[in-house]
Parts: structure tokens; C-alpha cells; sequence
């Protein structure tokens, strides 16, 4: 069993015990635990099931590689699913619960699945399930679905809090082992702006646990221990002005142009402390040294996925950072030296080692080799794992010769055993942008090609690899190699690096290691079906095997059709192993298969951490006008418009949105409505060649425009489609204002200043959008120039002010107002622009005087009625980017004398001008009903696909209050021309609608009521 | 009641820094040749400032002249003295091709300030805020989580933004929520 140990435990404080639960089981362990070691330290060896066959699954590894040891963690709004225990720390009254089970984690049916593992091999999904073809839809999917992912989904709102953070730094160094530390010195001390991160709490890295002693330059002096070298190395750090340390942030991806994504879990050991839980850097670093450190492989042989069976040096992690023992006894396997120093310590500790199956054969002993053996542990040299013996626990290692099938030699009892199959330097943010990997046969394994780094736009590298990321095993290569590659991350952000010494160690000399893929050399199919690869995905030797043979030649095909590595350990374990594997089925080198491709980040992050701060209130920006705190307070139906937020209707106590819709019209109508007209867009167009310049944004003439006067314009793009609309104001002879659309204001403004800038650069033109400068409010009706003639004194007669102009007026308290005689309604109506800050205040006071006239305030869909109802068009509606100014029958706004304007050439193409394009005409059902929206006017016949003819669509469609009937606006073939003709509209639900082609203008066709 | 209202009538928050609407301020956006000796004159007689260089701004009191682009600037002045300004502007430019407009009222204004201002902004805009990247006298155009806004350091090192009206509820929002107590980040000083 696994337990804690008397002593030991470098990183515990054991003044304090932590309670906390697992599946409801009531567990303690210490401040500094990881969950896995306080999990481990209680004996909970059994974790979670494996994706595929539901095997049992106990911890692997000591970090960030753990494809094992995945669980829910916290409840309710804390709840996270997929949390790996090994990386989290351990707090009080932490909870979680295994995944991947049912009914529970001891007695599982899915485990069926391994015993139907013969036939649930590599690609079964796609060679089982791709027919009958619908089938895969209506069928297959949805059970598979069901059975597919690991957690759970969490159900609730996430309850914290996350935040984006930008930092800039000379050197940005990513991991705080000897390397990172090292590597942050060299750049700090040359005076370059030092960031260094790293992912757990504890400086360091795995240095402390292997030992060793560091001289200050090459002399022995100073012989300090290397957990006291990190003691003082940090101190030193700790005190530099331009460095800049922190724990809990892992780098999790580098990017084009130095930039680095920093995911710092802030509160993640705290829970309920202040502050974010997650924060997400976002960092501009001139260089990059990554000291990622190496990952441990494991070793393929039968049953490497029992839980029990976990990497050297994790054995050795857990024994002396948590004092905890996997076992009692433990058997250790190994392809090289490194793995003896687990035996060594746990021999040390007290513990059982029956022997060490080492695969190599070498003329003499190591000094760990020989260290061991003085220990009293047992060596067999040229010996590999046959199977191992358990179901959800080791029980005992069948041993055999490392060259031959498996014949089982001996049987030995042990409750783990610890693997090791050598090193893999951490490469992944080396590679994320592009650094290319060379294979060092020596330790068989991928590392950083420093000729072929990521690079910058100068064509230079802005990475640097460092210490056992750049391939460097041993701690005097880490030491050298970082200090180098802090002082080239100085130099290269302009710094010159001073001529301290490079720190020194004492290694022992190790012997070479062995590459070992499959143990045994020639495990037959039964072992090779129950040597695991991924644990996590549950892909097998076998399976890569099955794959090659089945044509799975590339790397990345043979990947996807295994699963291999894709697991949400993203294959840190199995990678370099499953490519081993592949290059000998395909009889290929190992570099030439290759690997596949590195991506960030490096451990999944947070999507929360991702959104920062863009949540709740802060989800999105919501624009909102000076008079938007009213619509709020009276019962506003709100549509969102871009941005905006605008009232679609004023619903009073008990009325429905469409009785408020019809109440708002008709007494409008009837008396008086206002609307929050102030989101329409409004720029200035000043200079000598204003006039000109609009003359080619307008379909129709602008530079006639007399001061004082309004014009309504048509604009198009190049391509002659229709873009905006709106009314042209004509201020001084240099100044116009245009009113653009609600959704126009910024993109029109930048069409002008595009036109401006990169083709009239030399027009002399200013435009300045001040939409936001005017709250503007259309007061509309019969009774809008009564109502507005007791709020000032200026003469707003027909005469005075006649429609389409305007003039500069005062109202109320000395009110500044400029007033327009614009209609959208059909009625006599004033829209007027005041300062933004005082908006509110006239609002107010034209509610109050107008209130014994019957004024309503009415929102965008009465506006949309109305409009409809005289015919008007409205971008949006009635154009979708495909419609031409022509198809709405608007020759009256497009200029025959104007030389040339923004898509008049476009407009004589041969298809623009077809007599054939569909136009645009009023649609009035024959019973009065509402057509639906975008519904299409069917024709005689049947395309070649089989599919109805058409010759229309409606783009708009309401119940007109005014007319008591339903009205809309359509495009149809030839429509102009069939004035009176019935048409079929047919409905989604299949009955047809008829619909007679009328004139678009419902009401007031003559403009009487507008123009008084 | 009859006085002009600025978007939050004058909003505060207290965090680990001081988060204020300042109400109403005056905002000219001046565009022209910068570098026409007459345009220079009229924008600097006008607001007492000198033209600022690129990415600069230059303050006293409520008054700043602030770099926008090669060819804007934009004057802040006490919000009843706007007319005036713009009117002086408009005078000592008479003939030449120039826009002067009022935008006051198109705008909210911010001011943060406390030990961690700095790392408010940073939170929030993808620019460096360190002290000496980032010193009195610079301002910088940029976006503020997802609307454009503008800041600069003013002479008691407080941080003065610029947005749009509209948005001043969420941008008083961000600033807030990154000001809460517990967020320091420990990074700039």
C-alpha cells in the first residue's frame, strides 16, 4: 500500500493537517501536499477509469505530464472538471470525485470494454460506424456522445473572478529549476528587464530531489548543496530591481513576435481568498529562454498501466517531497542510469527494492550501479518486466530476458514498481513557433535544434532553450548551458553581460542508456495488446502497430486514427514512445517519422482565463444614449442595434409587446410621439472640397445643397450596392452634416476617411463623427410643432422652417437645439440634436409639455411600421448587399449629371442593368394577414436541383395599426409592371398565402401630412 | 433642474486604487497640418499649450493638448469655456482648410489613481505601463478591453481616460473590476 512515511517531506509543513474528500471519503494530508501525494499518502492508489476500456487508473507522474490522475473538483459554482492532481495543491476542505465511471469507481461496466478490447481496436468507430450513412447521424452520434469525455460538464455559473494582465519584459524565462534560475541571473545581472515564471509553488525544479553540489565557478569553493544553491539563488533574484519572480504561472505558449501567454493560478490553493482565481498574461518579451526542464518516459511492457506502476522519478518526487512511498517493496525497470537513484533512496528510506531490471548489458558497473548494489539491492542487468500482475493494484513483476519473447524466468512480489525509459527535454515552447528539433541518439531523444530556432522579424532567433529543455541531462550541463543562454537573451535585447562565473557541479560519471521501445525486444501480440502507450485515451503498442500496417504513415494520420496523444495530457508521455513504435512498424529511422506538431498551450488553461475580464456586465459593450436611464425606468422592450440597446417598445402594466407596438403607432399618429432618435450615426464633412467629396459618397447631387437645407442621399459601395442612407445637412458652404444609419456611424465614417486617406489624399477634406456629441429626439405627429412651440420662442412655422431644413434654435432653460425638419413617419415632424449632457433634461420637458397633447414615446418597431407603411426603405431590410438603389426603384435619387460617384460604373454592368433583377413593390395579402419575414414568391416550374421556382421575397413585413391589415415590401421579377397581380407565398408550414403586388406606399402617398 | 449631466454624474469607486468619472471637461478635436507654423499658433494661443509631438501630451490644470494622429489634436478646457475656444480657433484660422468641433459631450473622462493606477490600465490595454515606458507627458490611442479609449499620466501621476459616452458604464465597469482589492498584481510600480 501506499502511506506516508515517518520522516521526510521537504516541502510539507506538518505543523497543520488539511481535511479533504475524495468521492465523499474523508481524507487529511499537509499544507504542500499535491492532491496526488495527499491521495497517495491515504492509500488511494485507484483515481479515475481510462477513456476508452474504463481501466482502472492510478497516478503516473509527479507533474504536469500526468495523464492519470484527472478528477471534479470543487461543487456547485466551484465545480471544474479534468483538474490534474498531481499540479494541484492541496487546501482545506478541498473536494473531488474520480470521472469516467459507473455506477462507481470500484465496480465500473464499462470495464466490458477491455474485455472486449480485441475487437475495439485502432479506427474501430470509423470502420464500424460509417454505414449505413444516416445512421452515423441519427444513431451512432448520439450514443457515442453519451459515452464520450471524461467530466462532467460543470451545470452552474463559474463563481470567481479572472483578469487579463499585459507585462513587457527584456527576458522573458519560463521555468524557475537551475536552469530558469540561472538563465534569469546572467540576464538580470546584464540589466535586462527579467520575468520569470514558473508553474509550481516551489523554485528549484526536480534539482532538489536529484542532489548534487554546486562550486562557484570551476574551483571547488563553496561546495553548497543545490537545495541551498536555490535558497540563495532566488534570495539573489529576490533583490534585483529588474527581475521580476513568480510561482503558479505556467508559460503556456510562445507566439509570433516575442509574445508569450502566461497562466498564473493565482488563487487556485486559496479558494475564496481576494482576487482572481486565474490570471492570464499576456507578456511582449524581447527574448524567451525556455528552461522547461525534461519529462520522464515510461517503458512499454505488459500491463505498464496497473495502478502502481508509476516513472522513477516520480517514485523518487513523492518519497522526498511528501515523504510518501508507493509501496513497500518496489521493483524498479530501467533502460539507464537514472533510475537507480530512485532505488538508492528509497533504499535509503527504509524501503524494500527486491530488484533492479535493468535492459541494458554493459561491460562495468556505474557509480550508481555500483552505489546500488553496495545497498544490498539486487541488479539484473539484460532483464525487462514480462507482465505485470494486478488488476486495480500491482501485486508482483514477472521478470524475463530483455532479448527475448517473455518466457517468464522468476515471479517477484511487490505492491509498485518504477519505470523509467529514459528523458525527454520539454520541447513544446521551443517548438510552438516554429523551432525545429534535431534526435540526439546518445539519449534517444528529440531536443531543441539550436541552428533552427523559432525567429523574429529580423531573421534572428528569439528563443533559447536552456538546461535539460536544450537536452543537457546532468547539472553541470544545466548550469553552463543556462548561464549561456541567459547572457545571449541579454545580449540580444541590447544588453552586455558582465564576466561573472558560471556556477559548476559535481556529477557522477553515468553510463550510456539503452534505447528500449517494447520490453520484452520481442513481445508477442498478447503483451504488445496490454502494453500501453496513452494511458489516458487507452492506446496500446498494438493499436500503433495495427495503424502502420493499416497505412497510417504520417505521424499526424497515424495520431488521429490511434488517439494517440490526444488525450487532454496531449500525449506527454506517449509521444516519443508511440513514434518509436511507429518508425519500427514503418522500418524507418526514428527522426524520420518525425513528431507531431507541438501546439499550445502547454497544459490546458482556463476558458475563464481566456475571457479575463469579459464577463457578466463586462461581457460586452453596451452602448447606451443620454436618455437610455428612462427607456430603463418605463418599461422598455429593448432590441439590441450594433451595439446600442434601443427600445423596441414601451410596454405599460399588463399590455403585450404587439399592443404596444399598436398604441405607440396609432398615437402617433393621431397626436404625438417621440423617439430616442440619438444613436443615428452623425459626421462632419468640412473643406473646401466637402461638396465634391460627397458628391462621389452620394448617389445624388450634394454640393447644390443650399446652407440650411437637408437632403436625403443614397450611398454605395465600388460595386454599386447600397450601403447606407440617410440625411445630408448642409451647415456653412464648407460644412456638412451627414446622418447615417445606427449601424453606419463608425464603418461609414471609415469608408470616408479610407477614401480620404489612400485615394483623395490630396482633397481638401476633415471629417469628424460626432454621433456621440447630440441627443437627438424626433418629436413627431400632428401635434409636434404646438408642443414644441411652448419650449421656444423661434419661429418653427411651414414658412419659417419648411420641411427639409433646419435651424439653429433654443428650448426651454436656454437649451442649445438644432432643429431638422425630417420625417421617417410620414408626419409632420422635428427631429432635434441638443448636447448629449442635456438630452435627458429636454426629454423630460418635452414629456411634460406635451403631455396634454398626448404625446407617447415610441420605439424602433413603431418607427420600422411606420416607415413601412409610407414606403420608406431601410437598410437592412430591404438590402441585404446584393440590392442596387435601381431594384428599389430609386433612378429619383441617383444623378445624371454628376460625372462620376462610388459605384456608378458598377451600376451600367451588364447584370446591373438587367430588366430582370427583382424590384421592389408593396405586397398586400388578399386576407389581410401577416406575410412571414423573408418568405419567397414561388413561380410556375421546378429548377434543375428539383427545387420550386422563385420570383420574390418579402423583405419587410408588419401589421399596420394605421391600416389595420398586414402590409410588406418585396422584390419581385417584373413587379413594377404587375401592379394588381396575385401572387403564392407559401409559409414554412406549407399552406400558401396570396398576396396582391401593390405600390410600396401605404399611406399618404401624396406626402400631405409630412410637409405641413 | 437645468445643467448639463455627464454620463455617471460623477461616479467613484474605491479599490485598491480611486476610480472617478470627472464629470463634463471640454474636448476640442483640432485636425489640420500640424506642422503649418499658423495651425501650431492657433491650437497653442488658444488652449496656453504648447503642440504636442507625436504619441505626447502637454497640461496644466484642466487643460492638455494631446497628439490623436499626424494631422488631430484633441484640446481639453473647462467645459464652459469651449465656445470660446473654439471661436478663438476658428478666428486666428479664418481661410485656412481646418476643422474645429466640439466633441465634449461625446466623451466621459476618467481619472484612477492610487499605487496600483498602472496596473489597472494594464489589465485592461495592451500597452506598456511601466514608469519608464510610459512617463508623464506620454499618451497613447488604444483600446481598453473592447472599446477604443485614450489615457495619459497627469502631473500628480493619476491616469486620465478618454472614451466615448456611451460606453462610460462599461469602462467605468473594467476599471472597477480591475481596481478590486485583492488584484494587485505586484509587477509595475
Amino acid at each position: 500500500m501506499s502511506t506516508r512515511l515517518a520522516t521526510g517531506g521537504r516541502l510539507l509543513n506538518k505543523d497543520r493537517a488539511y481535511n479533504f474528500t475524495f468521492n465523499g471519503k474523508r481524507l487529511t494530508g499537509y499544507p504542500g501536499d499535491t492532491l496526488a501525494s495527499a491521495l497517495l499518502a491515504n492509500d488511494q492508489m485507484l483515481i479515475g477509469r481510462s477513456f476508452k476500456y474504463h481501466r482502472p487508473r492510478g497516478v503516473v507522474a509527479s507533474g504536469a505530464e500526468e495523464p492519470n490522475g484527472i478528477v471534479g473538483m470543487g461543487e456547485g459554482a466551484a465545480f471544474e472538471p479534468n483538474q490534474r492532481v498531481t499540479t494541484t495543491e492541496l487546501f482545506e476542505g478541498l473536494t473531488c470525485a474520480s470521472q469516467n465511471h459507473w455506477p462507481s469507481l470500484e465496480f465500473d461496466v464499462g470495464a466490458i470494454n477491455t474485455k472486449l478490447s480485441r475487437f475495439l481496436p485502432a479506427g474501430f468507430y470509423y470502420k464500424t460506424f460509417i454505414s449505413p450513412r444516416p445512421f452515423w447521424k441519427h444513431v451512432y452520434e448520439p450514443i457515442i456522445r453519451k459515452s464520450a469525455g471524461l467530466g462532467k460538464a460543470p451545470k452552474e455559473r463559474d463563481q470567481d473572478k479572472y483578469e487579463h494582465f499585459y507585462a513587457f519584459a527584456d527576458v522573458v524565462v519560463i521555468g524557475g529549476g537551475v536552469a530558469g534560475l540561472q538563465a534569469a541571473r546572467a540576464a538580470g545581472k546584464a540589466g535586462a528587464k527579467v520575468l520569470l515564471m514558473e508553474q509550481t509553488a516551489h523554485w528549484g525544479g526536480r534539482a532538489p530531489v536529484d542532489g548534487g553540489t554546486i562550486n562557484e565557478g570551476k574551483e571547488k569553493v563553496n561546495q553548497t548543496p543545490v537545495d541551498k544553491f536555490v535558497d540563495e539563488i532566488v534570495a539573489e533574484l529576490e533583490a534585483m530591481p529588474n527581475v521580476t519572480l513568480r510561482t503558479r504561472m505556467m508559460g503556456a505558449g510562445v507566439y509570433d513576435h516575442g509574445y508569450v501567454l502566461g497562466y498564473e493560478r493565482v488563487n487556485d490553493h486559496q479558494p475564496g481568498a481576494a482576487g482572481p482565481r486565474h490570471r492570464l498574461w499576456r507578456v511582449r518579451a524581447g527574448h524567451i529562454v525556455t528552461a522547461t526542464g525534461a519529462i520522464e518516459r515510461p517503458l512499454s511492457f505488459a500491463g505498464n498501466d496497473i495502478p502502481g506502476v508509476l516513472l522513477a522519478s516520480a517514485v523518487r518526487d513523492y518519497a522526498v517531497n511528501y515523504g510518501v512511498s508507493i509501496g513497500d517493496r518496489t521493483v524498479v525497470v530501467t533502460n539507464n542510469d537514472d533510475a537507480y537513484l530512485t532505488a538508492i533512496t528509497l533504499k535509503k528510506l527504509g524501503l524494500d527494492v527486491p530488484v533492479i531490471l535493468d535492459a541494458r548489458v554493459l561491460p562495468e558497473d556505474s557509480a550508481l550501479m555500483a552505489e546500488a548494489k553496495a545497498l544490498g539491492i539486487r541488479v539484473m542487468m539484460g532483464h525487462a518486466v514480462a507482465s505485470v500482475k494486478g488488476g486495480k493494484r500491482v501485486t508482483g513483476v514477472e521478470i524475463c530476458s530483455q532479448a527475448g519473447e517473455g518466457a517468464v524466468l522468476e515471479t517477484v512480489d511487490c505492491d509498485a514498481v518504477a519505470m523509467s525509459g529514459g528523458w525527454s527535454p520539454v520541447v513544446h515552447l521551443w517548438s510552438h513557433c516554429g523551432g525545429k528539433l534535431t534526435w540526439n541518439s546518445d539519449f534517444a531523444m528529440f531536443q531543441p535544434d539550436v541552428d533552427n530556432p523559432p525567429k523574429g522579424v529580423d531573421g534572428e532567433g528569439f528563443v533559447t532553450a536552456a538546461g535539460s529543455a536544450n537536452g543537457e541531462l546532468d547539472l553541470n550541463g544545466v548550469l553552463a548551458d543556462a548561464d549561456a543562454a541567459g547572457k545571449a537573451a541579454a545580449k540580444a535585447t541590447g544588453h552586455t553581460p558582465g564576466k561573472a562565473k558560471t556556477p559548476t557541479a559535481e556529477t557522477a560519471e553515468q553510463a550510456p542508456m539503452a534505447p528500449v521501445w517494447l520490453m520484452p525486444q520481442g513481445a508477442g501480440i498478447k503483451k504488445r495488446m496490454k502494453a500501453w502507450l496513452d494511458y489516458q485515451n487507452d492506446v496500446k503498442v498494438s493499436d500503433v502497430q495495427l495503424a502502420a500496417r493499416e497505412g497510417f504513415e504520417s505521424v499526424e494520420h497515424a495520431k488521429r486514427y490511434t488517439t494517440l496523444g490526444m488525450a487532454t495530457d496531449q500525449g506527454k508521455l506517449s509521444n516519443i514512445n508511440g513514434l518509436a513504435i511507429l518508425s519500427d512498424a514503418l522500418n524507418q529511422p526514428i527522426p524520420q517519422t518525425g513528431t507531431t506538431t507541438f501546439r499550445p498551450p502547454y497544459t490546458p488553461i482556463s476558458l475563464a482565463a481566456i475571457a479575463g475580464e469579459a464577463r457578466d456586465e463586462r461581457f460586452q459593450p453596451i452602448r447606451k444614449t443620454p436618455i437610455h436611464g428612462w427607456h430603463e425606468e418605463n418599461g422598455a422592450f429593448f432590441e439590441p442595434v450594433g451595439q446600442w440597446r434601443r427600445p423596441y417598445c414601451y410596454q405599460k402594466p399588463g399590455e403585450t409587446v404587439h399592443g404596444a407596438v399598436k398604441r405607440e403607432i396609432n398615437q402617433t399618429r393621431d397626436k404625438l410621439g417621440l423617439l430616442d432618435a440619438s444613436t443615428l450615426g452623425k459626421i462632419i464633412v468640412k473643406g473646401p472640397d466637402a461638396g465634391k467629396f460627397l458628391d462621389m459618397l452620394y448617389t445624388n447631387m450634394m454640393s447644390t445643397l443650399k446652407p440650411g437645407k437637408c437632403r436625403y442621399g443614397l450611398m454605395c459601395n465600388e460595386n454599386g450596392f447600397l450601403s447606407d442612407d440617410g440625411v445630408v445637412a448642409r451647415i456653412d458652404d464648407e460644412t456638412f452634416l451627414c446622418h447615417t444609419t445606427t449601424g453606419g456611424a463608425e464603418t461609414i465614417h471609415g469608408h470616408m476617411e479610407e477614401w480620404l486617406q489612400t485615394e483623395w489624399w490630396d482633397w481638401k477634406v476633415y471629417t469628424a463623427n460626432v454621433t456621440e456629441q447630440f441627443a437627438q429626439i424626433a418629436v413627431v405627429g400632428p401635434q409636434a410643432r404646438k408642443t414644441l412651440e411652448k419650449l421656444t420662442d423661434a419661429d418653427i412655422s411651414g414658412e419659417a422652417l419648411p420641411f427639409m431644413s433646419w435651424a439653429d434654435i433654443t428650448l426651454g432653460d436656454g437649451i442649445p437645439a438644432r432643429a431638422y425638419r425630417i420625417s421617417f413617419s410620414g408626419e409632420l415632424s422635428y427631429e432635434i440634436a441638443v448636447p448629449a449632457s442635456r438630452g435627458r433634461e429636454l426629454w423630460d420637458l418635452l414629456l411634460a409639455v406635451g403631455a396634454e397633447d398626448g404625446i407617447t414615446p415610441y420605439g424602433t418597431e413603431g418607427l420600422h411600421v411606420m416607415r413601412a407603411e409610407k414606403g420608406f426603405i431601410m437598410i437592412g431590410d430591404e438590402t441585404d448587399g446584393t440590392v442596387i438603389p435601381q431594384d428599389l426603384n430609386m433612378q429619383w435619387a441617383i444623378s445624371k449629371k454628376k460625372e462620376d460617384f462610388l459605384g456608378k460604373r458598377a451600376q451600367e454592368r451588364s447584370h446591373m442593368a438587367d430588366p430582370n433583377r427583382w424590384k421592389l413593390v408593396g405586397l398586400e395579402t388578399v386576407d389581410g394577414s401577416v406575410l412571414p419575414d423573408g418568405a419567397y414568391c414561388v413561380a410556375e416550374g421546378s429548377n434543375a436541383n428539383g427545387q420550386r421556382n422563385v420570383q420574390g421575397r418579402v423583405t419587410s413585413t408588419y401589421y399596420s395599426p394605421t391600416l389595420d391589415k398586414g402590409i410588406a415590401m418585396g422584390l419581385v421579377l417584373h413587379g413594377p409592371d404587375r401592379m394588381g397581380e396575385v401572387i403564392d407565398i407559401p409559409k414554412v408550414d406549407g399552406s400558401i398565402v396570396k398576396a396582391k403586388i401593390v405600390d410600396p406606399i401605404f399611406y399618404d402617398k401624396d406626402g400631405e401630412k409630412q410637409n405641413v | 433642474m437645468s445643467k448639463p449631466v455627464s454620463a455617471l454624474d460623477g461616479a467613484t469607486y474605491q479599490g485598491f486604487a480611486k476610480v472617478e468619472e470627472l464629470g463634463l471637461r471640454g474636448m476640442i478635436t483640432i485636425r489640420g497640418d500640424l506642422k503649418s507654423a499658423g495651425m501650431k499658433k492657433a491650437a497653442s494661443t488658444a488652449i496656453g499649450l504648447d503642440v504636442p509631438g507625436q504619441r505626447e501630451v502637454n497640461m496644466t490644470g484642466e487643460n492638455a493638448l494631446a497628439w490623436m494622429s499626424p494631422d488631430e489634436l484633441l484640446a481639453l478646457v473647462p467645459y464652459e469655456e469651449v465656445g470660446d475656444k473654439i471661436a478663438a480657433i476658428d478666428k486666428a484660422l479664418k481661410g485656412k482648410h481646418y476643422l474645429a468641433v466640439n466633441v465634449s459631450d461625446a466623451r466621459a473622462i476618467f481619472r484612477v489613481t492610487g499605487g496600483g493606477a498602472r496596473e489597472v490600465i494594464a489589465k485592461l490595454s495592451p500597452v506598456d505601463m511601466s514608469s519608464d515606458a510610459f512617463p508623464a507627458g506620454q499618451i497613447r490611442r488604444t483600446r481598453m478591453a473592447q472599446v477604443p479609449a485614450a489615457f495619459w499620466v497627469d502631473e500628480e501621476g493619476g491616469i486620465i481616460i478618454i472614451c466615448f459616452r456611451s460606453v462610460a458604464e462599461y469602462v467605468f465597469n473594467l476599471l472597477k473590476g480591475a481596481a478590486e482589492n485583492g488584484s494587485q498584481v505586484g509587477y509595475l510600480s
